[in-house]
């Protein structure tokens, strides 16, 4: 059995990171996953700012993010927008949502309407702060949540300013999250026949991520902010430079056996046998000093080299990848972490890959992102059965848009 | 009927540190009952911290706490003929077994996949690795810093002119774990149709590249682009950053111009400001973006440095501005929000004592994430799992101690 999750159903009303990403890894793994979305307000992933067409159709995130995926065009502050998407709730097992939280019970399509038409569904929501609390009514971008956890205070140099993760951290990791809350509820109902509601906060998801600094503050009260790349028991621990422009090796040194294999293999200089680094105390309170020397050694090789020659004598190192190293390395090859095959509006299209291999049932990447409404006869026709002449009209009333 | 999602899933982890720990924790919160195998020295993160008082002891460190409640504790020599045996005694009672060695080590223990699967065709082997199964660096050494490099997060972070940063206190492991708990679940589900297990191979350079990372590679491959360190801001339009306020940081994204102009007119005291309006360079925030985000940034500085980040979350959210505060730990720990909603929850573990530990990452209406142990001390539960579920004596037990195989 190629896709595990052929016989799950998932409306998907995800946009822009988080909520698309959830429905991305149940659609990878066999689930039909319907795409809700109207042209009244396109989701911003569609012109997100890799789109250089900026045609809705050629985004290369929303591509990502959306393959596998069926897409229907349905305006839901539409009354019988409303409709139509609740005939669909009864067909599925799975709906999936990231707005704000207000957005789906103005609707009529919380959790508590829902359950009325489709009693064991399970239904996942990624707000970003939670339904209810103080601040549940916050706007919010993918990255601000990173901020609001606590993981942008601790991205900068050794006691320098605050950088911050600029990315999208949170979305994911809280889409991953809901993902296996998802899958775990969809185990339960297996067999108890029982859905649920699952909120998965996205500042909170990603707050769970910082365990070790929260236990920090909770039992010393000490508050960790930018370190760098310090570690706080290991060293040498850093990216280092290498030769060529803004090539970079990732070295990692815990034990003293793998000290002394990193010594041997940079050819034991002088400054490996000094005192002030003979043991990782001594290492960790001189690694200012430490780094630099290292960085000497690092800069005579390329990053590929440097990785090579520490892996040989034992020691934990790697090269740090651009996006394309990534696509070109070895071993990302091997494992096909990206895939390319052809899309109707650009043609050759290459998309992330998996991000696990699972040995029996491993899912796969089987059909392009959807255009807007692609699926609208499939999914309106077919499963729901409606005639062509009413979804013609659904269609001329923009109810269907 | 139960109300845990896992209710009757045994799950055994043998591993160090962090990931299989917190997948494992992931699947123990929801219910399953989840048995961690230690050497007799006991597991790394024991020795990680932090320490109260920054005393290093066993039963003590924050990080082994907070990734170990809801477990069963045993100490096991693997190495050993018998101890191996004993772990293959436990995984033929089990659903799901978790570990994050190196491939190469699981083999020479006889533990790797092809042999489970033999002893038990049933079981999911669960992977979780820098590298992963397959592939040429599948036997390199990796710690977190090196996941992220290969992976490529790491490039995108910090200074453009500087080394680029992994992300703090063990991300790779994070995200490894959470991918490994759902993949987990998929080979579960599909085991309910099939009966059959299977082996999950998570690698955590894997989970960076494609889940996190893959999105750019589009544009790399037909364009060219390579999307480089930006230090305190994201290249795209401005506002895209975050600025020092008073006493700390702000967090400053608008994506839509309506948002920028709500901020522009409330630093302008209700007006745009005539040095932004007046000036023919600020019209377009993508050119602003890449030309002039370093004079913004200090056009903006005397009103941020005027106010507090509490002032500007509360002045931004009332006029629905989606800037917030860069939160400290300390202010994450504090913050009322995350409080009224009971995020966090006390612990109280009999080695270390009372402690507020992160809550749930997802609430569940039906089958609710639940503390119900603390974290295991140091062999804690060896009787109850050799003596009761295996059959051992007492007396065998205390010979498989004195030999040093628990």
């Amino acid at each position: 059995m190629q896709y595990p999750l052929r016989d799950y159903r998932v409306l998907d009303f995800g946009w822009v990171i988080a909520g698309p990403l959830l429905g991305q890894v149940l659609a990878d793994m066999g689930a039909e996953v319907i795409k809700v979305e109207t042209r009244k307000h396109l989701d911003e992933m569609r012109q997100s700012p890799l789109n250089t067409s900026r045609d809705p159709e050629k985004d290369p995130v929303f591509h990502t993010t959306n393959r596998n995926k069926l897409g229907v065009t349905v305006d839901m502050s539409h009354p019988e927008g409303r409709l139509l998407l609740k005939e669909m709730v009864k067909t599925c097992d799975v709906v999936a949502e990231n707005f704000s939280p207000r957005v789906m019970k103005e609707h009529g399509l919380n959790y508590e309407s829902l359950r009325r038409i489709k009693p064991d569904l399970i239904m996942v929501s990624l707000p970003a702060a939670g339904s209810y609390g103080p601040l549940s009514h916050i706007v919010t971008y993918g990255p601000t949540v990173s901020s609001l956890a606590g993981l942008d205070s601790m991205v900068g140099y050794y006691g320098e300013r605050v950088l911050g993760s600029q990315g999208f951290y949170a979305d994911m990791t809280s889409a991953i999250h809901a993902a296996f809350a998802v899958l775990s509820a969809l185990y339960y109902r297996n067999n108890t026949g029982l859905g649920q509601h699952i909120e998965v906060p996205q500042w909170e998801a990603a707050a769970c991520c910082i365990g070790e600094a929260i236990m920090e503050y909770t039992i010393n009260g000490r508050i960790i902010g930018p370190r760098g790349n310090r570690h706080p028991t290991m060293a040498p621990h850093g990216n280092y430079p290498c030769k060529g422009e803004d090539k970079w090796v990732s070295i990692a040194v815990k034990t003293e056996e793998e000290w002394s294999a990193f010594c041997n293999a940079v050819g034991n200089p002088p400054w490996t046998s000094e005192e002030r680094f003979a043991d990782a105390a001594s290492r960790l309170s001189n690694v200012a000093e430490l780094d630099e020397y290292v960085a000497q050694w690092t800069r005579n090789h390329t990053h590929y080299e440097a990785a090579e020659i520490l892996q040989r004598a034992g020691v934990a190192a790697a090269p740090v990848l651009d996006v394309g190293e990534r696509y070109l390395d070895p071993h990302f090859q091997e494992r096909q972490i990206y895939a390319d095959f052809e899309h109707p509006a650009i043609g050759k299209d290459i998309i992330a890959g998996l991000s696990w291999k699972l040995s029996a049932t491993p899912g796969g990447i089987r059909s392009p992102a959807p255009l807007l409404g692609q699926h609208n006869d499939y999914v309106f026709g077919e499963i729901l059965g409606l005639p062509q002449k009413e979804i013609q009209r659904l269609m001329e009333e923009k109810v269907i848009y | 009927m139960s109300d845990k999602a896992l209710s009757g899933l045994k799950v055994i982890e043998y591993g160090q540190f962090y990931s299989a720990a917190y997948c494992a924790k992931l699947m123990g919160d929801l219910g399953a009952e989840v048995i961690k195998v230690e050497p007799p020295e006991g597991d790394e993160s024991r020795r990680h911290g932090p320490f109260p008082d920054d005393i290093p002891h066993p039963e003590k460190s924050g990080l082994f706490l907070y990734l170990n409640a809801n477990k069963l504790g045993i100490t096991l020599n693997v190495r050993n003929a018998k101890g191996r045996q004993m772990l293959l005694d436990l995984l033929k009672r089990s659903d799901v077994f978790v570990e994050n060695n190196p491939p190469k080590v699981m083999a020479e223990l006889g533990l790797d996949y092809p042999s489970l699967s033999r002893l038990s065709p049933s079981l999911i082997v669960t992977s979780i690795t820098p590298y992963g199964q397959t592939g040429p660096y599948r036997d390199w050494k990796g710690y977190d810093i090196n996941s992220s490099g290969l992976g490529g997060i790491s490039y995108g972070v910090g200074d453009p002119q500087r080394e680029p940063l992994n992300l703090p206190v063990s991300q790779s492991h994070v995200q490894g774990a959470v991918h490994a708990a759902s993949a987990t679940m998929v080979a579960l589900l599909a085991r309910q149709a099939t009966g059959k297990g299977q082996h999950v191979d998570v690698a955590e350079a894997n989970v960076w590249a494609a889940f996190h990372g893959g999105q750019g590679v589009y544009s790399y491959v037909f364009e060219g682009r390579v999307r480089k360190r930006s230090g305190h801001r994201t290249p795209g339009f401005y506002p895209y950053t975050i600025l020092p306020c008073k006493d700390g940081y702000v967090s400053m994204i608008a994506g839509r111009g309506h948002q920028w102009k709500r901020f522009l007119e409330l630093v302008g005291g209700g007006e745009v400001p005539e040095w932004y309006s007046r000036d023919p360079r600020f019209r377009d925030r993508l050119e602003m973006s890449w030309k002039y985000a370093n004079e913004l940034d200090s056009l903006l500085a005397p009103w941020l440095m005027k106010h507090t980040k509490k002032e500007i979350f509360n002045l931004c959210q009332e006029r629905r501005i989606p800037f917030t505060p860069v939160n400290t730990i300390e202010e994450v720990v504090n913050e009322p929000h995350l409080n009224d909603r009971g995020f966090f929850v006390e612990i109280n573990h009999p080695g270390a004592g009372r402690f507020k530990y992160p809550g749930p990452p997802y609430r569940l209406s039906e089958t609710p994430w639940r503390v119900e142990r603390p974290a295991p001390l140091l062999g804690e539960h060896n009787e109850e799992i050799y003596c009761k579920r295996l059959g051992y004596s007492r007396e065998e037990l205390i010979r498989l101690r004195g030999a040093g195989i628990i």
